[in-house]
C-alpha cells in the first residue's frame, strides 16, 4: 500500500489549446484523493519534463488533440530517459487514432485513453498502475 | 414590410423599421428610443382563452395525466432541457399568457426571432460551408476543388496549429503540428498555392483564424490582388474573435487588450475597404465545446459582441458603419428545441441590444446573421457511424433555428480529420435536409410552438441575466481578464462529464447500448513530408525575398503596434513583402509580450 499520496502531473504538450479534457481529468483524480499539478497549456515537452522532475510525480498525464502525438509523446519519454527520470510512467488521451496506440506503446506510453474513457476507468488504471516512486 | 393596418384583430406587429439600408451620408440621428413597455401589450392569446385552458388542463392533471403516471411514472424525477431549464409535462396557451406577438415579429422585421430575411430559405438556402484544411497548401487546394465539384457553396479554411498560434513551420514550437488540425501556412507564398486556381471574386471564403488573422487576411487580400481581384470584391468572414479565445479556444500570441485592438483595426479597415467582408465572426461554438451551456454559450457570445461593438465605438466609428457586418457562429448540440430556442433568442436579444443600448438606425446592424456547425464534442469514438445520425439530427436543430450558412462534422472527427468519404456524407445529409425533407418550405416553421416560444423566452431570460453580471463586472475584457466565464465553463464541463458517468446522461454507444464489435473507420493520415517541404519552402522564400524590404515593412509593423496608427495597412505591405506569419506575430510578442494562462483546474 502505497503511504503517501500519488502524484500525477496532467500536461497540454504543444499548441492546442482544447483543455477540456485534461481540466477534467485533473479535477477528477484530485477528487480521487491525488495530487494534481496541472501544466497549462502550450507546455514544450522540455516544460513538461522539467515540471514533472521539480515536482517529483510519479506519473505524467498527456492530453493530445491536435494530432501530434507521435511527435509529443516520444519526446517526453526521451527527455525523462535522458534526466534519469525513465521511472516516471507516462499514459495520455486526446484524438489518438486506434491505429496509433501500438505504435505509442512500444515506444513507452502506458496506456492510452481514447474519447468516451470515463474519468473512473483512468483513475481505476492509475490505482492500478502507478506506484509512488521510492 | 410595414404591416398594413387593418381589423384590430389582426395581428399588429411593431411598426416596422425600414427594412431598405439607411443610406450612406445621410444624416445621423440617434436611435428613436421605442417606448416598448409603454404600448398596451398585444397578446397572442386572449384571457378568456387562457383561463378556460388553464381550467382544462387542471382538470386533466388530475384525471388523465394522474391515471397515467400511476400506470407509469416518469422515467426520470425531473425533466430538463441540456442546459437546466425544468420542463412541465406540456405546454398550452396558459403558459403563454403573456406572449406579445411583437416579440415574435415576422421575418426579417425586428426583433428577428423568426429569422433575419423575409422570405428565409424560399428565396435562398443556408450555405453549406465545409470546414477544410490540412496538410500542404496544395493537399487542401485539392480538398477545396472537390468540395466544389461535390456542390459546397462555399469555401471554409482550417489552418494548422502553429499558423493559428503565429508560429511558422520552422518554429520549435511546431514540431509535429505541421498541417496536422488544418492547412500549414506561413507566407503569402503558401496563400497562393492554397487559392490556386479558385476565382477569387466568385466563391466567398471563410478562415477560421484568430490570434494572426490579420497576417491570414492581408494574405488573402495580396492573393486576390495577384489574381487581379480589388479587396472591395472578397467576399467572406474571418473569424478573428479573439475574446472567445481566451474564454475556450485557447489559441492567443498577446494579452486580450492588444488583442482587442487589432480586430478593432480589422474592423475599422473593412468596414472601409472591404464592403462583403465579415470582419469577425463572433463565435460561441468553441464556448459550447468547451462544456458551456446553451444558455453560456448564448450570454458570452452575445456578450463578446457587445464587447467588440463598445470598443468600436470608443474608437470613433459609428455603430452602423460596421455592425451590419457583424456575424455570429452557433454550435449546434442535442438538445433539439433548446437549440432552436437558442437561435431565436440570439437573434431578438442581438436586436434590441444594438438599437437599445448601442442606437443603431440601419436593420442590418440589428439583424444577427449566423454560421452554425454541429457539435463536435458530441460525436463518440464508440459505433462512429451513430455519429451521421446525430450530425443530422443536431443539422435540422440549425435550419429549423434559421440559420444562414451551416457546416456539418463527420462521423470519423474523434479519431482525425476527416476523409473525403466521410465529408462527403456530411456534406450529403444537409443536400437532404434541404431538397428532402420539406422543412425549407415554410418559414420559421416552429414559430408559434408553446414550447419553442417559452424555451425562446427562457433561454432569452437566462442569457440576459448573464449579461447582466458581465455588465456589473466592467464589461466581458474584464470578465475574461478575471477568469469569469473560463470558471462557469469549467463548472459545467464536469457537471457533464459527472452525468454521463453516473448515468444520468445516456450516450448511445458509450454509457448505453454498448456493443462489443468494433467498427473501424478509416482515417486520414497526414503525410510526415509536409513539414519538410513547407520548411522548405520558407527557406526558399527567405532566400528570394528582398530582405531589406521585410526589414523596413516589419519596422512600420512595429511602430504602428506602439502607435494607433490601423496595423492592416503595414500588415499587407510586409505580407507583400513575403514577410513570415511567424515574423509578424514575433512583432506583437516583442511590443506586447506573449500571453500566458495559469494551470487553474
Amino acid at each position: 500500500m502505497p503511504d503517501r499520496k500519488l502524484r500525477i502531473l496532467v500536461a497540454k504538450p504543444g499548441l492546442d489549446g482544447h483543455d477540456r479534457g485534461a481540466k477534467i481529468i485533473a479535477r477528477a483524480l484530485r477528487d480521487a484523493g491525488m495530487e494534481v499539478i496541472y501544466t497549462g497549456l502550450h507546455q514544450t515537452p522540455e516544460m513538461i519534463v522539467n515540471a514533472a522532475v521539480q515536482e517529483d510525480v510519479d506519473a505524467i498525464g498527456l492530453s493530445i488533440m491536435s494530432g501530434a502525438h507521435m511527435t509529443l509523446f516520444p519526446a517526453v519519454i526521451d527527455l525523462l530517459r535522458a534526466s534519469k527520470a525513465g521511472d516516471i510512467e507516462v499514459f495520455g488521451g486526446g484524438i489518438i487514432p486506434d491505429d496509433d496506440i501500438p505504435r505509442l506503446k512500444e515506444l513507452g506510453v502506458s496506456e492510452i485513453f481514447t474519447p468516451g474513457s470515463s474519468t473512473q476507468d483512468i483513475v481505476q488504471w492509475i490505482r492500478q498502475h502507478i506506484q509512488p516512486r521510492a | 414590410m410595414p404591416p398594413t393596418r387593418r381589423s384590430p384583430k389582426k395581428l399588429r406587429l411593431a411598426k416596422s423599421p425600414r427594412t431598405a439600408r439607411a443610406p450612406k451620408g445621410a444624416p445621423r440621428k440617434p436611435a428613436p428610443r421605442r417606448a416598448q413597455t409603454k404600448r398596451p401589450a398585444l397578446r397572442t392569446y386572449d384571457l378568456a382563452t387562457v383561463r378556460q385552458v388553464a381550467s382544462a388542463k387542471k382538470a386533466w392533471e388530475q384525471t388523465e395525466v394522474a391515471k397515467s403516471a400511476a400506470r407509469a411514472p416518469d422515467r426520470r424525477p425531473e425533466f430538463t432541457t441540456d442546459s437546466g431549464v425544468p420542463l412541465p409535462l406540456v405546454f398550452t396557451p396558459a403558459d403563454r399568457a403573456r406572449e406579445d406577438a411583437r416579440d415574435l415579429g415576422l421575418p426579417g422585421q425586428f426583433p428577428y426571432t423568426r429569422g433575419v430575411q423575409p422570405t428565409m430559405y424560399r428565396g435562398r438556402l443556408w450555405t453549406m460551408r465545409m470546414f477544410a484544411g490540412f496538410g500542404s497548401p496544395a493537399d487542401t487546394n485539392k480538398r477545396f476543388k472537390y468540395l466544389m465539384a461535390h456542390g459546397t457553396t462555399g469555401l471554409s479554411t482550417a489552418f494548422d496549429m502553429p499558423a493559428l498560434m503565429g508560429y511558422d513551420a520552422d518554429h520549435s514550437m511546431s514540431r509535429g503540428e505541421v498541417g496536422k488540425e488544418g492547412v500549414a501556412v506561413s507566407t503569402l507564398r503558401d496563400f497562393e498555392i492554397l487559392f490556386d486556381g479558385i476565382p477569387l471574386d466568385q466563391v466567398t471564403t471563410s478562415m477560421t483564424i484568430n490570434a494572426s488573422a490579420i497576417v491570414a487576411l492581408c494574405m488573402y487580400i495580396a492573393v486576390a490582388e495577384k489574381q487581379g481581384v480589388p479587396m472591395e470584391r472578397l467576399g467572406g468572414t474571418i473569424q478573428n474573435d479573439m475574446l472567445k479565445e481566451y474564454i475556450a479556444q485557447k489559441e492567443w500570441i498577446v494579452p486580450p487588450r492588444p488583442a482587442v485592438r487589432i480586430v478593432v483595426d480589422m474592423i475599422d479597415f473593412c468596414s472601409r475597404h472591404m464592403p462583403r467582408w465579415h470582419a469577425v465572426s463572433i463565435s460561441g461554438y468553441h464556448i459550447r465545446e468547451a462544456g458551456a451551456t446553451a444558455v453560456q454559450e448564448l450570454a458570452f457570445t452575445l456578450a463578446d459582441g457587445i464587447g467588440y461593438v463598445e470598443e468600436c465605438v470608443k474608437r470613433g466609428m459609428a455603430v452602423d458603419d460596421f455592425a451590419g457586418r457583424l456575424s455570429f457562429f452557433w454550435d449546434v448540440h442535442n438538445d433539439f428545441f433548446e437549440e432552436i430556442a437558442k437561435f431565436r433568442a440570439a437573434r431578438r436579444i442581438w436586436a434590441r441590444v444594438m438599437r437599445d443600448r448601442f442606437g443603431a438606425r440601419d436593420p442590418r446592424s440589428w439583424q444577427l446573421r449566423t454560421h452554425a456547425q454541429t457539435a463536435g464534442v458530441s460525436l463518440t469514438a464508440q459505433q462512429p457511424y451513430n455519429n451521421v445520425v446525430r450530425t443530422a439530427l443536431q443539422a435540422l436543430a440549425a435550419v429549423l433555428g434559421g440559420t444562414q450558412s451551416l457546416h456539418t462534422n463527420s462521423l470519423d472527427e474523434t479519431y482525425a480529420l476527416p476523409t473525403e468519404e466521410s465529408v462527403t456524407l456530411a456534406l450529403r445529409t444537409q443536400q437532404l435536409i434541404a431538397h428532402e425533407s420539406g422543412v425549407d418550405r415554410v418559414v420559421d416553421p416552429l414559430g408559434g410552438s408553446y414550447y419553442v416560444e417559452a424555451l425562446t423566452d427562457e433561454m432569452e431570460k437566462r442569457a440576459l441575466e448573464y449579461m447582466r453580471r458581465i455588465d456589473e463586472m466592467g464589461g466581458i475584457i474584464r470578465a475574461v481578464e478575471e477568469g469569469y466565464p473560463q470558471k462557469e465553463i469549467g463548472e459545467s464541463a464536469y457537471r457533464y462529464q459527472r452525468e454521463v458517468e453516473q448515468g444520468d446522461r445516456l450516450i448511445v454507444g458509450v454509457n448505453a447500448f454498448q456493443s462489443e464489435r468494433h467498427e473501424p473507420v478509416q482515417t486520414l493520415k497526414i503525410d510526415e513530408r509536409v513539414t519538410e517541404e513547407q520548411v522548405e519552402r520558407i527557406r526558399q522564400v527567405k532566400a528570394e525575398r528582398n530582405a531589406a524590404a521585410v526589414t523596413a515593412a516589419l519596422a512600420k509593423v512595429e511602430a504602428a503596434c506602439r502607435g494607433t496608427e490601423n496595423l492592416m495597412p503595414p500588415v499587407l505591405e510586409a505580407v507583400k513583402a513575403y514577410a513570415t506569419l511567424g515574423e509578424i506575430s514575433d512583432v506583437f510578442r516583442k511590443v506586447w509580450g506573449q500571453y500566458r494562462e495559469g494551470g487553474i483546474f
